[in-house]
């Protein structure tokens, strides 16, 4: 009986004392961010992302499965700029996890870092699916995760100080070889500057922003509403006098609207890996942007 | 701003420093190392702190979420609808159907923090006919951690799947008649839930409602200072694969019966109208539930099936009272059930498709003997229900819809249905519930 007593409070302290011993566990909304926290941690942490590259971050459930992992999150890492406002608040509050609520440390919108773009000057869901605080879709400036990395970083420190000059100096071995990377991509992206695009869905000004694309028309009629034949037909017109040099969409999107304009206006349609995993070849983010960039390249084709 | 001080304070050392010996250039030189040191944690802490900087209007900023559902339809029904299932005379018909064009209730929700321990919800539903109820109105805790969550006040019961959805949030445009015949279509109380979610990464979650007992089956009982009903419940749920999600649950709910009377019962003397019984006893209800979602890579935008089905039995123990107008009071005993399945396929962005089939059984009554001539103990009759539905969804808040239903509930009546249904949300995004 003693002995037995025993064994349990030993498993039962080991128990207790594995997750203090374990790594910092992370809860990222979307694999941008996921792979992001992995640069920076490394081994430190252990990360769960929530959705792939091929889901509608718009449109995830509050599953069960993201429940039960949001429970024992110690930092949850997302967008913001209600990209996930159906279904995060829901993930918080189920969880009963107060470390990750949104005004604490454990709680990380990577759109508070960065400029955002397309801020309404009016709210009104007359405009379709418009965010208050600006196009959430700020993953694709490859510049962006400089000043995200940094806040990141010193928000990683904060969480487990032990680590703090573990993640110091991962983020700046991420900064000096990002720095590199967007040096060969803008290099290799020049002849896309200037050139004229179709989009699908309204999730593109961050990347033409940075590689100096020009949209000139959305498929969609208002952001989020599925392309209509009628709205389809007024593009086509009007590419008669605005040529666009090809149409893209992101890996997730249904393919038709895309193709049934590209057909009609013997224009490349490009689907972009959008996020981490998203296509084979973006399996971390240098491979995002070796891939997206790659593609449009080939798009103009 | 923090760094404009600190040059300040640097300019105004050296002005003190007029006599500058060695000891006291050391202590100038401490200090400004001293501030810069908490210049740079200074800023350091503002990159940590966001929130604060882009004031992100969560919800309007101090202003509660408000959310407005609007809803309306236009129905066909060829048999009155008001008769209930058979064998479900002494249960709730609510069935919510009206002829013709009419508007449902208009749902107006208020949500917000209230500090950083709770947050508070409010639904009130505002009838067609004028008047208002309050359908919801708690507030739960957010600060509680180990993955508690505690309710108080009126809200919908966790128990099953459906139970806690709102109207608008239905895949038709009624409940399952197991529902509304078990549950007065949903569950509603007021008291305490409280919630507790396993710190597994399998979702596993316990939970125990304590309330008035004021919804059916409970008789709201004022003379007593117990709790009316109990319910408790368990829900898992788990991904397969990237593809399918699912949850299931069990639950149980008991609450005992204070002269709950009916109208317009049957009689084995087949009097005209029925008779009226008032019913004194325990209720005892037990549920499965299950829903299977499936999306091609997750994604539900494109293309998404559910599936979706629920089972509950309960058991009414105590005595019943034959005929108000020349009572006869003896003993009863009913085990009732009731199931429904249902699936939904989204085939192209916005256009969903489903059917469902629902079927009760009202048992088989042990009647005591001074009541076996009067009482109907068996129907012989299984009600059953065939359900179509298509709706088309423009936007997340807004849906159209036409649905056919072919319901033989009860015995000797088919009714064929068609209804057309609006259902409409403005104000805050609602949650996108699994």
């Amino acid at each position: 009986m003693h002995t037995m007593l025993k064994m349990l409070a030993v498993f039962l302290l080991t128990a207790l004392a594995l997750p203090a011993q374990a790594a910092l566990n992370i809860f990222a909304c979307e694999p941008e961010w996921g792979a992001l926290a992995q640069e920076l941690a490394g081994d430190k942490a252990s990360i769960y992302t929530a959705t792939t590259a091929l889901q509608d971050p718009h449109h995830v459930q509050a599953r069960p499965s993201l429940i039960a992992r949001a429970r024992r999150a110690q930092l949850v890492v997302c967008t913001g700029a209600e990209l996930e406002i159906g279904w995060l608040p829901l993930i918080l509050h189920e969880s009963a996890n107060p470390v990750i609520a949104a005004d604490r440390p454990g709680y990380f919108e990577a759109a508070h870092y960065v400029q955002m773009l397309e801020v309404p000057s009016r709210l009104d869901r007359a405009d379709g699916d418009v965010h208050a605080a600006g196009n959430p879709h700020i993953q694709l400036d490859a510049r962006n995760y400089l000043p995200i990395a940094q806040a990141l970083a010193a928000r990683l420190s904060e969480l487990d100080p032990a680590n703090a000059g573990f993640y110091s100096n991962r983020l700046q071995a991420f900064s000096q070889s990002w720095q590199a990377a967007l040096k060969r991509w803008e290099i290799q992206a020049a002849p896309l500057r200037g050139q004229p695009v179709l989009v699908q869905h309204r999730a593109y000004p961050y990347l033409e922003a940075w590689l100096g694309l020009k949209q000139v028309a959305e498929l969609e009629a208002k952001p989020g509403m599925e392309p209509s034949a009628a709205h389809l037909a007024q593009v086509l017109s009007q590419l008669q006098q605005q040529p666009a040099r090809m149409v893209i969409r992101a890996a997730y999107q249904d393919e038709k609207p895309s193709e049934w304009i590209a057909q009609r206006a013997h224009i490349n349609a490009v689907s972009l890996p959008f996020s981490v995993g998203g296509t084979a070849a973006a399996k971390d983010l240098y491979g995002l942007f070796d891939d997206t960039i790659a593609r449009l390249l080939a798009g103009l084709k | 701003m923090l760094r404009y001080l600190t040059l300040f304070v640097a300019f105004c050392i050296p002005l003190s420093a007029h006599a500058a010996d060695e000891t006291e250039l050391q202590a100038i030189h401490e200090q400004i190392r001293q501030l810069e040191l908490r210049l740079q944690q200074a800023e350091t802490k503002v990159a940590h702190a966001p929130e604060h900087e882009h004031s992100e209007a969560g919800a309007n900023a101090f202003n509660p979420a408000v959310s407005l559902i609007l809803s309306g339809t236009y129905g066909r029904i060829g048999e009155n609808p008001d008769i209930p299932a058979s064998g479900f005379a002494m249960s709730p018909n609510n069935h919510g159907y009206s002829r013709s064009f009419s508007l449902k209730e208009s749902e107006l929700g208020i949500s917000a923090s209230i500090d950083p321990q709770f947050s508070g919800v409010a639904t009130i539903a505002l009838a067609p006919e004028g008047g208002s109820s309050v359908e919801n109105a708690f507030v739960q805790t957010t600060a509680l951690g180990n993955g508690l969550n505690l309710k108080m006040g009126r809200y919908f019961s966790a128990l099953g799947y459906l139970n806690e959805q709102h109207a608008h949030a239905w895949d038709f445009i009624d409940q399952p008649l197991v529902y509304r015949t078990f549950w007065d279509n949903q569950l509603s109380d007021d008291g305490l839930q409280l919630k507790w979610l396993a710190p597994t990464d399998t979702f596993v979650e316990l939970g125990a409602e304590l309330g008035r007992g004021r919804g059916y089956p409970g008789t709201d009982r004022q003379d007593s200072n117990g709790a009316g009903a109990e319910t408790l419940f368990v829900h898992v749920g788990d991904d397969i694969g990237i593809s399918s999600s699912w949850r299931a649950g069990f639950s149980l709910h008991q609450t005992h019966q204070v002269n709950a009377i009916s109208n317009n019962v049957p009689d084995l003397a087949a009097t005209a109208g029925g008779v009226s019984d008032s019913f004194t006893g325990d209720s005892k209800t037990s549920g499965v539930d299950f829903v299977w979602k499936y999306a091609p890579d997750g994604n539900t935008t494109v293309t998404n099936f559910k599936l979706q089905g629920e089972y509950f039995q309960r058991t009414q123990n105590g005595s019943l009272t034959y005929n108000l107008a020349a009572p006869v009071t003896d003993s009863y005993r009913v085990t009732q059930s009731g199931w429904y399945v249902q699936g939904v396929y989204q085939f192209m962005p916005n256009w969903r498709t489903g059917v469902r089939y629902d079927q009760l059984s009202s048992g088989n009554a042990e009647v005591g003997t001074t009541n076996a001539a009067n009482v109907i103990s068996n129907y012989a009759y299984t009600p059953t229900r065939y359900t179509l539905m298509f709706d088309y969804s423009p936007s997340e808040f807004s849906r159209l819809r036409l649905q056919l239903a072919q319901d033989k509930s009860r015995a000797d009546l088919v009714d064929n249905q068609i209804f057309l249904q609006y259902v409409m949300s403005l104000g805050a995004h609602g949650a996108h519930q699994f």
